[in-house]
């Protein structure tokens, strides 16, 4: 597993790698340039020279602004009843029309901003408890271990879906937050295990010892000891939830078990599925959703592996 | 190695008491009275309020204390009974469970196996080959960043709608009854194809990105660069760091295992598969509780078994979990 020096605290450009961004593809190594004194800026100089990192964040930045700029676009709500129905994509609708007559475009838009909602909102609360538990478990050790581990392995056992369907049937689930809420309370096992493995291996390590020896608290040596030395693998754990958050709404939605006030991409192609659009021949209703949730998903992933060769100097020679 | 898998079944049966304990208490604790707010939600015509009311009351048990509702609870279970359904009056929960659950098995267990066979073979092939290597990544991130269901839409859309050349929906042609002869098998395959490639599609592209990266880093390691340095032939080396990358992904597919059940659990719906995707489907339009409690009991068992045979198969597959047991 990759090991890097702490890079916290804000990320500030400096002059030479800022240049970068506007020709991330130069593929020549600069004399001198790799030579960076500092590893934040040597991390920096790997992600901007990896086409994996810059494709993957490139989609999903783009996904994102469409989420946040794209509504201001159209003049209609994604529920709204706009007049024609079943209209193929054209000049006035964008992405066409549904059987009900709502403009796809407003819906896939919308759908993308609840996405992301749910995506930072359940992956967060995933990944913070996980995190905190894969930490305790694994620094603590002794009982608290063998608890956690065991409350660990339970809910990791447990399909997340079907746990998710019998809650969300007697709770008529309102807002994507509540959605959110419960995927982030039941996805977050696997981080848990893989924070605490790290864990195990990093506290018998002599700098954590002499952290330990100076009378630091155990909260201190976490997270001024522990987190930044696994700080690369935190923040590619939580780029997998994230994905993982937004898959799973997008199946509960698709379910009609997410809010149905309101337009998901899950719920689009719920409304799609249940309106025969497929057998209509609607792909403008059916599709968008559909990519855009590979585009989010995807793009999270793909960005995830080229953080790991940047942080791995043993994947990148490929 | 018996104490190895003696920590497993422990673990699954604590497990299992807690599914069992959440699907007790789900409808005890959420706010509000259960039996009203179902009432409410189900639009029953008039007349039929007041019997259904007397029949949750009764079949939740509320009339004694919690405690003996718990017992109560787990009684019924032992002895197979989930409750009746609410749409289906009075079919049994576990009667129309039994009914659907060899059509999902049928999509689920070769999706599974073949997926990880495929995938894993596919990913180790791929791995440090540039050409297969460009290739097959980007197209098995996009596989595995896919919904299943959308998948299952589009396949549809485009081999069923457009072209017309597999069957749209159901697990077998209208005019046959289901038999053990060779026209209904013929006609479950070809109802079976579409389905099960949503799935298999998927879950291939999570296996090959696992595999490739797993041979990646077995390839980097001091035994494979040592036995390069003896000369071994490279099929040698990426034979060894194979099995040794196999390992992980033994260990991914038990966790695999609960996306996999919720992928087929929505592919059902679109090709309308009367499996227990499409059973949680009517369950959920019909606010029919307990036949949403027996499925979700159900699918744990299911987990819970696949995920004891992954067990055994790693202790045959992997010589440490045996011989470190014995040890200590």
């Amino acid at each position: 597993m990759p090991l890097t020096e702490p890079t916290q605290g804000g990320v500030a450009l400096p002059a030479e790698t800022a240049t970068e961004l506007a020709a991330p593809t130069a593929p020549a190594l600069q004399p001198g340039a790799p030579a960076a004194p500092r590893a934040r800026s040597e991390v920096l100089y790997f992600a901007l020279r990896n086409w994996k990192f810059l494709l993957g964040s490139g989609i999903v930045l783009a996904a994102l602004l469409a989420a946040l700029v794209g509504p201001w676009l159209t003049d209609y709500t994604p529920l709204e009843f706009t007049g024609p129905t079943d209209q193929p994509p054209s000049s006035e609708y964008w992405f066409g029309t549904t059987s009900y007559g709502q403009d796809v475009y407003s819906q896939f838009v919308y759908g993308l901003r609840a996405a992301f909602l749910v995506g930072a909102l359940g992956g967060g609360i995933a990944w913070i408890l996980g995190v905190g538990i894969g930490f305790t478990a694994g620094y603590r050790g002794g009982w608290i271990d063998d608890v956690l581990n065991m409350l660990t392995n339970v809910v990791l056992v447990i399909p997340t879906l079907a746990i998710l369907i019998i809650v969300a049937a007697y709770l008529e689930v309102q807002s994507y937050t509540t959605e959110a809420v419960i995927i982030g309370l039941t996805s977050w096992p696997w981080a848990a295990r893989a924070v605490r493995s790290q864990t195990f291996s990093l506290k018998t390590r002599e700098f954590v010892e002499v952290a330990r020896l100076s009378g630091r608290s155990t909260r201190q040596i976490i997270a001024t000891e522990l987190a930044p030395n696994m700080s690369s693998y935190l923040l590619m754990t939580f780029i997998l939830l994230f994905g993982g958050a937004i898959l799973i709404g997008a199946s509960l939605d698709f379910l009609g078990l997410g809010p149905t006030e309101s337009i998901s991409l899950g719920l689009m192609m719920n409304n799609a599925f249940l309106a025969s659009a497929l057998l209509l021949g609607s792909w403008w209703w059916f599709l968008p959703p559909g990519l855009g949730i590979i585009a989010i998903v995807g793009g999270l992933y793909v960005m995830n592996v080229g953080l790991d060769e940047v942080f791995n100097p043993k994947l990148r020679a490929t | 190695m018996t104490r190895y898998l003696a920590r497993k079944v422990v673990i699954y049966l604590v497990t299992f008491f807690v599914a069992v304990t959440i699907d007790w208490a789900i409808p005890r604790f959420m706010p509000g009275d259960p039996v009203e707010g179902l009432l409410s939600r189900m639009q029953a015509q008039p007349g039929s309020v007041e019997e259904l009311s007397g029949y949750y009351t009764q079949a939740f048990g509320f009339d004694v204390p919690i405690w003996q509702q718990y017992l109560n609870f787990w009684a019924a279970l032992l002895n197979g009974d989930l409750g009746r359904s609410i749409a289906n009056y009075p079919t049994p929960v576990s009667e129309l469970i039994m009914g659907a659950l060899p059509y999902t098995l049928a999509l689920l267990v070769p999706a599974v196996l073949l997926s990880f066979w495929a995938g894993n073979k596919v990913g180790a092939l791929a791995a440090r080959r540039k050409a297969l290597d460009n290739t097959v990544l980007p197209a098995s991130y996009a596989l595995t960043a896919t919904p299943q269901m959308w998948l299952g839409i589009v396949l549809a859309w485009l081999f069923a709608s457009t072209w017309a050349i597999f069957p749209v929906s159901g697990a077998y042609a209208l005019d046959i009854q289901p038999s053990w002869s060779l026209e209904f098998a013929l006609s479950f395959l070809y109802h079976w194809i579409l389905p099960f490639s949503a799935l298999f599609l998927v879950a291939f592209g999570g296996w090959a990105i696992g595999m490739r990266n797993m041979i990646i880093y077995e390839l980097e390691a001091d035994y494979s660069n040592y036995l390069a340095s003896l000369g071994a032939p490279t099929k040698l080396v990426r034979k060894y760091a194979y099995r040794n990358a196999l390992l992980p992904q033994i260990t991914g597919l038990a966790l695999a295992l609960g996306a996999v059940v919720a992928g087929a659990i929505v592919v059902e719906i679109v090709f309308s598969y009367p499996g227990l995707g499409t059973l949680t489907l009517k369950a959920i339009q019909n606010r029919d509780y307990f036949l949403i409690q027996g499925i979700f009991l159900f699918l744990i068992t299911g987990v819970l078994i696949a995920n004891f045979l992954i067990d055994i198969f790693y202790v045959v597959v992997d010589p440490r979990t045996r011989i470190g047991m014995q040890g200590s």
